[in-house]
């Protein structure tokens, strides 16, 4: 059942994206800078956190999963140190992501070398 | 440039519009959902795992789990196979965190011969940089609400 829902979760999210791509000239870029702010406006709301709920990693993995860690955290921070705590609180939860994203993204880089196109 | 010519870049423009091929939204749609999704259950298939022999709170298991889809997604796009899949699947392989690894490593792979500084440091973040600035001023800005809202 988890994965199921993971998988039709996940799956919308990303129809989402395919959409926006098609139907609007915006560059894949654009349409992930609007699921990061648009995952940290949703969770705000608190309409992504039932998603999280229903659908697991689902809705963790794709990018508007991190914009909710990031506002997750914000709101953590500020629950324990108040104003300041908005500016620590976000990339606090998200730094293993963060850290993993750049470490491993720049051991590949060294140890591989780009495939000529065919 | 007089009137005349303007006119014809319009007219240009509205051709090449016209003759640009349409995308197949249901083919691209459900490449999408069907890749995206997939690689949403490997993500699930690895959470369950964690949190059963690592002994990890439902959130730890969580980072955990995207940490070891970043490295899943950096090592296949060193490999050469993440671009395979993404010809094919478009934002299913965008979005999804594998994705934003992939878009780390495959600039930073590209101009490694500008050097390890302009070339391999500077582009990783072409496309992740942007991503990490709107989501953290996002989620800065989203806190000082909650901070007023709160108090």
């Amino acid at each position: 059942m988890g994965y199921f829902n993971a998988f039709i979760v996940g799956g919308f999210i990303c129809l989402v994206g395919q959409l926006l791509m098609d139907a609007t000239k915006l560059t894949s870029a654009h349409v992930l800078i609007i699921f990061v702010t648009s995952g940290v406006v949703l969770t705000a709301v608190g309409l992504y956190e039932p998603l999280v709920k229903i659908g697991g990693a689902g809705a963790t993995i794709p990018l508007p999963g991190f914009g909710y860690s990031l506002a997750k955290g914000a709101f953590k921070g500020v629950d324990q140190n108040g104003l300041l705590g908005a500016f620590f609180g976000g990339v606090e939860a998200t730094s293993g992501g963060i850290t993993a994203a750049i470490v491993f993204g720049y051991l590949m880089a060294i140890i591989f070398n780009p495939k000529t196109k065919p | 440039m007089d009137n005349n010519q303007y006119q014809q870049k319009d007219k240009y423009q509205k051709l090449v519009e016209k003759r640009a091929p349409k995308p197949n939204y249901w083919k691209n749609g459900i490449w999408a959902f069907g890749i995206g999704g997939a690689i949403c259950v490997i993500g699930q298939c690895i959470h369950n795992k964690i949190e059963l022999i690592m002994n990890l709170s439902h959130l730890d298991a969580t980072n955990a789990t995207i940490l070891i889809m970043i490295l899943i997604g950096a090592l296949l796009t060193g490999l050469g196979f993440y671009d395979l899949i993404g010809k094919k699947a478009g934002a299913g392989s965008i979005i999804p965190i594998t994705g934003f690894a992939n878009s780390i490593v495959a600039p930073a792979m590209e101009f490694k011969r500008e050097g390890y500084v302009f070339g391999v440091a500077a582009r990783m973040f072409i496309l992740a940089g942007p991503v990490l600035v709107y989501g953290i001023t996002s989620s800065v800005i989203v806190g000082i609400i909650y901070y007023f809202y709160n108090s």
